[in-house]
């Protein structure tokens, strides 16, 4: 850019110093493309890298006298767990709406927090619950099963008893 | 001999500076002298770091109790009572799982002067909810967030949101049943996007939902993960985001040239009374002209300050005014009332019914329809719609009065009645016959995540608001019907959330016929 000296101008007129301004608005973009960037690296941290929760897995003895149909849930634990002539099966009784832990009902279980309602096998029948109650992974025999909290199966899935 | 003389002059008036150096510390504090004068009045706003946040003149009509009802400065009193008693809350409370409990314990029971504490702490956080509402609603209804207030609006907005944020996260330090239960609700509210992604069947690729939850409780449980996020959100970056917009949120009603006012507010107001001090009897040191090269509609632009009054004492009086009053409220309630503490968080059993507080009991009410709608769609789409309100809506007429514009106070009125008889015609509708799900089974999630009484009644609104729009010809007649109509549907859900819902979330006419287990 060349600079015209015969022109008159005005004291409070910009002075035209493009090299400057060049490097100022280097600076500055380099700047903030830094700070964005650190940023994004620093959002890396509270997105946890190893979940600090108990241990999903647990070993459960299932009384000789649950009748099939009947459900029964481990101390400490959010799973029902039943037998019936096809298997034993879990379902989680954790609400599918916002989380609350939901009771036993006649029909069903329902929920104490907004009132959704499902029956013994998960389905819902009324309320704001999304989805259905997720059926969890059962493994092991005799007597003595693992349920995996973290591993959903579809409903209906059962195992031999 | 002249040694001597000098020596003892030296230390006469070292003992003499000694004297007055009490008086002296006080003179030199407030560089201008005892505020008497109208210069020295000035000079002790402009002079000061915190006071020249506030012009050094301040407009009669500004002064006016109706004007705000000094909401503002309630809000920020509040705020200063939960700073300082939050702090002293910090010297026993730990943030870990079970001992938190204990901790409260013993601040309500064994720390000196800690149950008042604590009390006044929740009291002030409470105030200063009821507070930021009704500032929002003086705003709004005064039309003081026209331009060139429109940036200072959506700083409000930020405000009210980190106001709301504050309340949330200190809910769940007492890590009790009421707490725990509360924040579990709130962290799967986070994850209510699966609603949408899960119908999509897209939530393995993008769950954004999970990812939120997992974000705010750094775990896939409610536990001392969680417990320490909250108490860093709570005692650190809320608080310091907060005052960091509350010092441009204050500056900026001093750089848009005080508060809104009408027009004619110097001829309504008349003549000033004759004990106000004139401004141009005695020479000024300095003018009140240098604001007249800022830009804009500040109070000394093409006119003279005579309808000003002198910051000190007239405002800062007043000020100190709302402040005691806040003060007084607080304490009242503090003596009066006990804040709650449940027993232990137990998260195998929530509490029947797990209810939020108060002023989030409207979202519980519409979450109880849709999570993601109750929860997430619709506070999105009102926030939005509040934070757009003052660039949509640019006229002139009413600004700076209550209720001002087209239609005025009868509109509000028609709202008003619209938006009750709406918003308890849709909850009657839900309680006494239920609502898709019941009707038909089979109904897939969507439709009733896109049709329920919430969605329902935000429609019903905007429509309504639409119409008002096209009757008056004005935004600012659609805007006062839409607010008002949001006001009463606030009103109506966190009063049925309040009262009328008991265990697993029953309509009940009083918590007297809650069954007993």
């Amino acid at each position: 850019m060349s600079v015209n000296s015969n022109a008159p101008r005005s004291r409070l007129a910009p002075e035209p110093v493009a090299r400057r301004d060049f490097l100022g608005l280097a600076s500055v973009w380099t700047a903030l493309a830094a700070l964005g960037f650190g940023l994004i690296g620093m959002m890396r941290l509270p997105k946890a890298a190893v979940l600090s929760s108990p241990s999903k897995k647990f070993r459960v003895a299932l009384p000789d006298s649950l009748a099939a149909g009947q459900p029964f849930v481990p101390p400490g634990r959010s799973v029902a767990l039943f037998r019936d002539a096809e298997g034993v099966y879990a379902v989680s009784l954790v609400c599918t709406h916002l989380g609350c832990i939901v009771k036993q009902a006649p029909d069903g279980f329902e929920c104490p927090c907004h009132g959704s309602r499902f029956t013994a096998d998960g389905a819902v029948t009324k309320g704001p619950a999304p989805v259905a109650l997720p059926w969890h992974k059962v493994s092991g025999g005799g007597g003595n099963y693992i349920v995996d909290e973290a591993a959903t199966v579809p409903a209906g899935t059962k195992l031999k008893a | 001999m002249s040694a001597n003389t000098e020596t003892k002059s030296a230390l006469r008036a070292f003992a003499e500076n000694l004297r007055r150096a009490p008086r002296r510390i006080l003179e030199t504090a407030f560089r201008s002298g005892p505020p008497r004068t109208d210069r020295t009045r000035s000079s002790f706003v402009f002079g000061n770091v915190f006071l020249h946040l506030h012009a050094v003149r301040a407009h009669r009509w500004s002064l006016r109790w109706t004007t705000t009802f000094g909401l503002g400065i309630v809000c920020a009193a509040a705020f200063l009572i939960t700073l300082v008693t939050g702090v002293m809350l910090m010297f026993y409370y730990k943030p870990y799982p079970d001992v938190a409990y204990d901790s409260i314990k013993d601040i309500h029971f064994v720390v000196p002067t800690g149950a008042f504490m604590r009390n006044i702490h929740r009291w002030a956080a409470n105030v200063m909810v009821v507070g930021v509402f009704l500032h929002m609603a003086r705003v709004f209804y005064t039309a003081a967030y026209r331009g060139p207030r429109e940036f200072n609006w959506l700083i409000g907005m930020g405000l009210f949101a980190l106001t709301l944020g504050l309340s949330f996260t200190g809910y769940l330090l007492p890590w009790d049943q009421l707490a725990y239960w509360a924040i579990t609700i709130g962290a799967n509210i986070a994850q209510s996007p699966r609603e949408i992604t899960d119908a999509l069947g897209i939530t393995d690729s993008f769950d954004i939902g999970g990812l939120q939850r997992q974000l705010l409780l750094g775990s896939d449980v409610v536990g001392e993960e969680a417990l320490i996020r909250f108490y860093l959100l709570h005692v650190m970056l809320l608080p310091l985001g907060l005052v960091a917009l509350l010092a441009v949120h204050f500056w900026r009603i001093r750089k848009d040239g005080g508060l809104a006012r009408p027009d004619d507010a110097d001829q309504r107001l008349g003549p000033p009374p004759a004990d106000t001090y004139p401004v141009f009897t005695e020479a000024p040191a300095k003018t009140y002209h240098l604001a007249a090269l800022v830009r804009g509609k500040t109070p000394a632009v093409g006119d003279g300050p005579e309808n000003t009054v002198p910051s000190m004492p007239h405002l800062f009086y007043a000020e100190m005014g709302a402040f005691m009053l806040t003060l007084l409220v607080c304490v009242a309630l503090s003596i009066w009332i006990d804040a709650p503490l449940k027993e232990l968080a137990n998260p195998n059993v929530p509490e029947n019914p797990a209810k939020a507080p108060w002023y989030f009991l409207g979202l519980q009410e519409c979450v109880s329809f849709s999570a993601f709608m109750g929860g997430v769609g619709i506070p999105m789409l009102v926030i939005i719609g509040l934070g757009l309100i003052p660039y949509l809506e640019r006229e002139q007429q009413g600004s700076g009065e209550w209720f001002g514009g087209p239609g005025g106070t009868r509109l509000v009125a028609w709202s008003v009645l619209f938006g009750l008889v709406a918003a308890i015609g849709i909850e009657a509708l839900a309680i006494r016959f239920g609502w898709l799900r019941e009707w038909f089974p089979k109904i897939p999630q969507l439709v009733i995540t896109f049709v329920n009484p919430g969605t329902v009644l935000a429609l019903a609104y905007a429509l309504y608001s639409l119409a008002v729009v096209r009757r008056y010809n004005s935004t600012r007649a659609g805007a006062l019907g839409l607010f008002t109509c949001f006001l009463c549907g606030f009103l109506v859900t966190t009063i049925v959330g309040t009262y009328f819902r008991g265990p697993n979330w029953d309509f009940y006419w009083s918590p007297a016929d809650w069954p007993k287990h």
